[in-house]
């Protein structure tokens, strides 16, 4: 089973990097950018036998490494 | 007084620190091992700067889940000394021991030079060698120094007065201008600046000495 984890910075939370990049379109002439936020995604493959543990495991792994929930949320996908 | 500093793989500041805190406290300082799961008898952990994990998944993340931090935890929640800087600093947030996180630079450069510092408070085991209110000057050199905390935090830590070090001119965005922290109980202490390559005036400044000098007075 394969899982995605896609995490990325709180709301309010400044991202620098995602500011420079939007900059950095706009000033090779690409118009209209509002905004650039950069998630990271982790895919993990698991030996769950179900999407009920295999969910669980995985919002473990978040809570206790994945994520900092200080400065950032999560979201899992499952695929089989 | 006994004292030890943690090796992580890619910490690259442990030597130096092992060194200042030798030249201060007068005795040897044990090299501590992230894979180990017992901890010696002691008075003082250092958690050193450097590169830890690579920086992978987040600074400090990693290392911060490493063995010997269950030890560590445990130490400074029954009131031991943990001293940590720079990549320290970041391994202390991501271990819960001290509130915020530290995020990539404003600027986005990496930042490195010497830079002036007010020790905002002298009523910690760290700083009670220093007068309060002194201006002092240490290097820092880092990425990811930019110290956020939500602003109730920071009324909260300036009621408790453990906002332990200010920056006079902000280097990296940290919130409030803040360069160093304590914990609530005041027996850790998480710093981007460099207080171990200020202790020598072969490496420029010596104003790095005060803060070993306060922990061997209070810790003996």
């Amino acid at each position: 089973m394969k899982a995605r984890v896609a995490i990325r910075y709180r709301p309010g939370v400044l991202d620098p990097e995602a500011r420079a990049i939007a900059r950095a379109l706009g000033s090779m002439g690409f118009a209209g950018v509002r905004g650039v936020a950069r998630t990271r995604l982790l895919e993990l493959e698991l030996e769950a036998r179900d999407r009920q543990e295999a969910e669980a495991q995985v919002r473990r792994m978040c809570e206790r490494l994945l994520a900092n929930p200080v400065i950032e949320t999560y979201e899992i996908s499952l695929m089989e | 007084m006994r004292a030890g500093v943690v090796t992580f793989p890619g910490s690259n500041c442990d030597r130096d620190l092992r060194v200042a805190m030798e030249a201060v406290f007068g005795r040897p300082v044990e090299a501590l091992w992230h894979a180990d799961t017992e901890l010696p008898r002691l008075d003082l952990i250092g958690l050193p700067g450097g590169f830890s994990y690579g920086d992978y998944l987040r600074c400090g993340a990693i290392a911060a889940r490493a063995p010997i931090m269950a030890e560590v935890v445990r130490f400074a929640r029954r009131g031991g000394h943990v001293l940590g800087i720079c990549n320290g600093f970041q391994i202390l947030t991501e271990a819960g021991l001290l509130p915020g996180a530290l995020l990539r630079n404003l600027g986005l450069s990496f930042v490195c030079r010497t830079v002036p510092l007010d020790v905002v408070t002298a009523a910690s085991p760290f700083t009670s060698a220093y007068p309060a209110g002194d201006r002092i000057a240490l290097p820092v050199a880092h990425h990811d120094g930019n110290y956020m905390l939500s602003q109730e935090e920071v009324r909260r830590l300036e009621d408790e007065d453990r906002i332990a070090f200010r920056y006079v001119d902000n280097p990296n965005g940290s919130t409030a201008d803040i360069a160093g922290v304590l914990g609530a109980g005041r027996n850790v202490l998480g710093m981007m600046p460099h207080p171990e390559r200020a202790c020598d005036p072969l490496t420029g400044g010596t104003d790095g000495v005060g803060l070993f000098r306060s922990l061997l007075e209070a810790l003996g």
